[in-house]
C-alpha cells in the first residue's frame, strides 16, 4: 500500500522500471460515447494499463441552458424543464421545483394534493433506483437483471401514465398543486397491488441474483470507497452519502410536503461486504430504499385525505411576490435544491439549481484515482448520475 | 475418411488418380464440409443464443423473420452483415488489420480437422488429436493480438493485452484437465479416447473416478474462458472496453470474429463431449444407433449450459479472473491429474 502511496504522490514518471526506454501513462478517452457512461459523460483518464492515475469528468454535453431559459418563461410553464432533468425520476425533480416556488408563494397546499405529490414522486424513486440497479447490473455484466428492472419499472410508467397522461414527462405537479386527482379507484388498489408485489418478490429475486451473487460481490466488496469525510467534503448527497454511512435524508431531516406524517428508514451502507462506503454499499442503500418508499406509498395512500388538489386556479400564469426562497428536497439521486430569486413579475428573476448528481460526479476525481479501469465502470455505475441534471 | 477415399477412387476409377491427388480431393472436400458445418452452427447458435437469452429474460427474442419463431433473423443479419461497408481505419496496419481475422477463424476451423463424429468419420485420424487441437486453437490468441494492435484503437489494445493474457492462461487447466483421461486411455488419438468409453453413461470418463469428474468441471469453466463468454468476456467486456479487439472491425471482417466465436464455443462442447461425455455413445448402451447425431446433441447441450451460464451471471474482473486461473484452476487440476493416478493405480485400471 505504501508504494501504492508513493506512486500516487510522486508522480508516476518517477517510477520507470527499465533504464533507457522513456514510458508515459496512457491517455484515455472514456466517453462520450461509451457504453458505460450513462450518457454523454467524458472521462478523460491517464492509464498505466489496467491502473488509471487520473481522472477528469468532462462535462457539458448535454447542457440545455434551462436555468436561463427559467428566465424568460413562467413559473409554471418550466415545469416541464424540470422533467428533463432527471428524466429517471422526473417526479421528484417537478416536486423541488414546486416546493420552492410556493415557499416564495406562501401558498397554502391541499392535503391531497401532498399525498398525491408524494406518492407520484416516490413511484418515480422506485423507477430511477430500478434503472439504477439494471445498469449497474449491466456494467458489472450481468444482462438479465436489466430486463428485470426494466419490466417492474414498465408497471410504474403505466401507472404513472394514467394519473399524469405522460410515460416520461409528466409535468405533473403545478405550484399550488397537481394538475390532475386521481383517475379513478382502481389506481389506488394498482399501485398498492404493484407495491405489494415488489416488496414480497421482485425485491428478493433482485438479491438472488444480483446483490448476493459470489461474482458481484468480489467485483464490489471494498472497491472505490468514499470515506465518510469525502462524502462531506465533496457535497455528496443522497445513496451516495448514505452509502458511506451518513445518516442523512431531506425527507427525515428537512421534512418538506407531509413526509413527517409517514413512517419509514433511512437505510445506510454498513460494510457488510467490506468497507461502509464500498460500491456495494452504495448498491444496497438503492435496493433497501426502494422497499422504503413502498412503504411510504402505502401509507400515503391508505390516508389519502378528500377534498380538491389545487390551490390556485390551473390556467392563469401565477404572480409570485418579490423576494428570494432555497427549498431542498430528497431527489431520486440526493439533495435537490432550487434557489428561485423573484422581482414580483411573472418570470424569475434568477433560477439556481443544485443538482445532485453534479455533485456527487465531482467525488470522482479523489476517489477513482487508483483503481482499474474496470473498477471505475463499476464506480461511475454506483453514483447513479443522470447527465441530464448534471448539465441541465 | 476411408470411406470418402474410396468413394473417389470408385467414382474416378482405381488407377487414374494418384494418392496425392486422392488424399487432396478428400482433404478439400472434408475441409469444404466442415466449414459449412462450422458456418451453419455458427448461424444456428446466434439464433438459439437469442432465443435461450429471451428465455430467460422472460421475453421473446426474435418473433418475427421467417414467421416461426424468427429463425431466419441469423440469416437476414448474415446478408446484412456482408452488404457493410468494410472500413480500415486510416491509421491502421492495413497488412495484420486483414491479416487478423483470418487467422482467428483460420485458428478455430483446424481444430475441427481432429473431432470424431462418428466411427470412422474424422477429418484427420491423428495420433497426437487433442494435442493437435488444442495447439492450433492457440493461433486465435496471434490473430487476437493482431487485431487488436492494428486497429490503432486504445480499446482494442486493451481488449487484446486481456485476451492474450487470458487465453494463454486458462489453456493450461483446459489442456491439464484434459490429461487424466489421455492417462486412462493412454493415447491423445480423438477416435481412441472415445472407443475407450464405450459402454453406457458410467464408462464415460466423467463418472470413471472422482477427480475426473472435478477435471471436467475444471475443463469447463476454462472453456468459457477459452471461448471468451461471460462471466469470463474480459477481452470484449462491452460495458468496459466498447467492443475490445473488435472494436474497428465492420462488415465481412466482424463476421469472420463472430464466427469464429460460435465456431470455437460448439468446438470446445464437443471436445467436453468427446473427452469427457462419452462422445458418439449413447447414455446406455444399445441405443448406439445414430452415433454422430448423440455427439452432436452432447455438444449443443453443452453449448445450451454455457449459454445459461453467460446470461446469468455478471462478469468477473480482470485480475480475479487471472488469480482464479493460476491459484485456483490450475492446482486443483495438477491435484486431479495425480488423483486420477494414484486412483487408477489402485484400482487396476491402469494401461490400455
Amino acid at each position: 500500500m505504501a508504494t501504492e502511496e508513493t506512486k500516487m504522490n510522486s508522480g508516476w514518471a518517477d517510477q520507470d522500471q527499465v533504464p533507457g526506454i522513456k514510458s508515459e501513462l496512457m491517455e484515455l478517452n472514456m466517453g462520450p460515447q461509451h457504453p458505460a457512461t450513462h450518457g454523454v459523460l467524458r472521462l478523460l483518464l491517464e492509464t498505466d494499463g489496467e491502473i488509471v492515475y487520473k481522472v477528469t469528468p468532462v462535462l457539458g454535453y448535454l447542457h440545455r441552458c434551462a436555468e436561463k431559459i427559467a428566465e424568460g418563461i413562467n413559473y409554471k410553464q418550466w415545469v416541464i424543464y424540470t422533467d428533463r432533468f432527471d428524466y429517471l425520476a422526473p417526479m421528484c425533480c417537478n416536486h423541488a421545483y414546486v416546493t420552492a416556488v410556493e415557499k416564495l408563494m406562501d401558498v397554502e397546499v391541499p392535503e391531497r394534493a401532498e399525498h398525491l405529490r408524494v406518492v407520484a414522486a416516490e413511484l418515480s424513486r422506485i423507477a430511477s433506483h430500478l434503472i439504477a440497479l439494471a445498469t449497474f447490473g449491466l456494467d458489472m455484466g450481468a444482462w438479465t437483471p436489466l430486463l428485470y428492472c426494466f419490466r417492474e419499472r414498465e408497471v410504474i410508467l403505466d401507472l404513472l401514465e394514467r394519473i399524469a397522461g405522460g410515460r416520461m414527462l409528466y409535468n405533473y405537479m403545478v405550484p399550488g398543486g397537481v394538475r390532475y386527482d386521481v383517475p379513478d379507484e382502481r389506481w389506488v388498489s394498482d399501485v398498492l397491488e404493484f407495491i405489494t408485489m415488489l416488496e414480497t418478490k421482485k425485491i428478493k429475486d433482485y438479491n438472488q441474483l444480483l446483490s448476493y451473487n459470489k461474482i458481484f460481490i468480489g467485483r464490489l466488496g471494498n472497491v472505490a470507497v468514499i470515506s465518510k469525510q469525502d462524502a462531506f467534503d465533496y457535497g455528496c448527497t443522497g445513496p451516495v452519502l448514505r452509502g458511506s454511512g451518513v445518516k442523512f435524508d431531506c425527507r427525515k431531516d428537512d421534512p418538506y410536503s407531509v413526509y413527517h406524517k409517514f413512517d419509514f428508514d433511512v437505510p445506510v451502507g454498513m460494510g457488510e461486504m467490506g468497507t461502509v462506503g464500498d460500491c456495494w454499499d452504495r448498491y444496497m442503500v438503492r435496493v433497501r430504499e426502494i422497499e422504503e418508499a413502498c412503504k411510504i406509498v402505502r401509507q400515503a395512500l391508505d390516508s389519502l385525505p378528500g377534498g380538491s388538489c389545487q390551490a390556485i386556479e390551473l390556467k392563469k400564469p401565477v404572480k409570485v411576490p418579490a423576494g428570494a426562497a432555497y427549498s431542498r428536497t430528497e431527489s431520486a439521486k440526493g439533495e435537490m435544491g432550487h434557489y428561485i430569486i423573484s422581482d414580483g413579475g411573472q418570470t424569475p428573476f434568477r433560477n439556481k439549481v443544485r443538482s445532485p448528481s453534479f455533485c456527487n460526479l465531482q467525488v470522482i476525481e479523489k476517489v477513482g484515482v487508483g483503481q482499474m479501469v474496470s473498477d471505475l465502470v463499476a464506480f461511475v455505475g454506483s453514483l447513479d448520475i443522470v447527465l441530464g441534471e448534471i448539465d441541465r | 475418411m476411408e470411406i470418402l477415399t474410396d468413394l473417389i477412387r470408385s467414382w474416378f476409377g482405381p488407377d487414374k488418380m494418384s494418392d496425392q491427388a486422392v488424399f487432396i480431393t478428400v482433404a478439400s472436400t472434408m475441409a469444404t464440409i466442415m466449414f459449412i458445418v462450422m458456418a451453419l452452427c455458427a448461424l444456428i447458435f446466434t439464433w438459439a443464443e437469442r432465443k435461450v437469452a429471451g428465455f430467460i429474460q422472460s421475453r421473446y427474442g426474435p418473433m418475427r423473420t421467417g414467421r416461426w419463431h424468427g429463425w431466419a433473423q441469423a440469416v437476414a443479419d448474415m446478408l446484412k452483415i456482408l452488404g457493410k461497408e468494410d472500413i480500415i481505419p486510416a491509421e491502421a496496419n492495413r497488412f495484420f488489420f486483414s491479416f487478423a481475422p483470418i487467422l482467428v477463424l483460420l485458428g478455430s476451423l483446424l481444430a475441427w480437422a481432429a473431432i470424431p463424429w462418428s466411427p470412422g468419420f474424422v477429418s484427420a485420424d491423428l495420433d497426437l488429436g487433442l494435442f493437435y487441437i488444442f495447439a492450433v486453437s492457440s493461433l486465435v490468441i496471434v490473430g487476437l493480438l493482431m487485431a487488436g494492435w492494428s486497429s490503432n484503437n486504445k480499446w482494442a489494445l486493451y481488449g487484446a493485452a486481456r485476451g492474450a493474457a487470458q487465453m494463454i492462461s486458462y489453456e493450461i487447466p483446459l489442456a491439464l484437465a484434459c490429461i487424466p483421461v489421455v492417462m486412462y486411455t493412454g493415447s491423445l488419438n480423438t477416435t481412441d479416447i472415445v472407443i475407450a468409453q464405450q459402454g453406457g453413461m458410467l464408462n464415460w470418463f466423467v463418472f470413471r473416478n472422482p477427480f475426473l469428474f472435478v477435471a471436467f468441471i475444471m475443463y469447463f469453466i476454462a472453456s468459457i474462458a477459452e471461448t471468451n463468454r461471460g462471466p469470463f468476456d474480459m477481452p470484449e467486456t462491452e460495458s468496459e472496453l466498447v467492443a475490445g479487439y473488435h472494436t474497428e472491425y465492420t462488415g465481412m471482417r466482424f463476421a469472420f470474429f463472430f464466427l469464429s466465436e460460435y465456431a470455437n464455443l460448439f468446438l470446445v462442447s464437443l471436445i467436453a463431449a468427446m473427452v469427457f461425455l462419452g462422445g458418439w455413445w449413447a447414455p446406455i448402451p444399445g441405443l448406439d444407433f445414430a452415433p454422430a447425431l448423440t455427439f452432436i446433441i452432447k455438444g449443443v447441450l453443452m453449448v445450451l449450459l454455457n449459454m445459461w451460464v453467460r446470461w446469468t451471471l455478471p462478469r468477473v474482473r480482470v485480475d480475479q479472473l487471472m488469480h482464479l486461473c493460476w491459484k485456483v484452476m490450475i492446482p486443483i487440476s495438477l491435484i486431479c491429474v495425480v488423483g486420477a493416478g494414484i486412483w487408477m493405480m489402485l484400482s487396476g485400471q491402469a494401461g490400455a
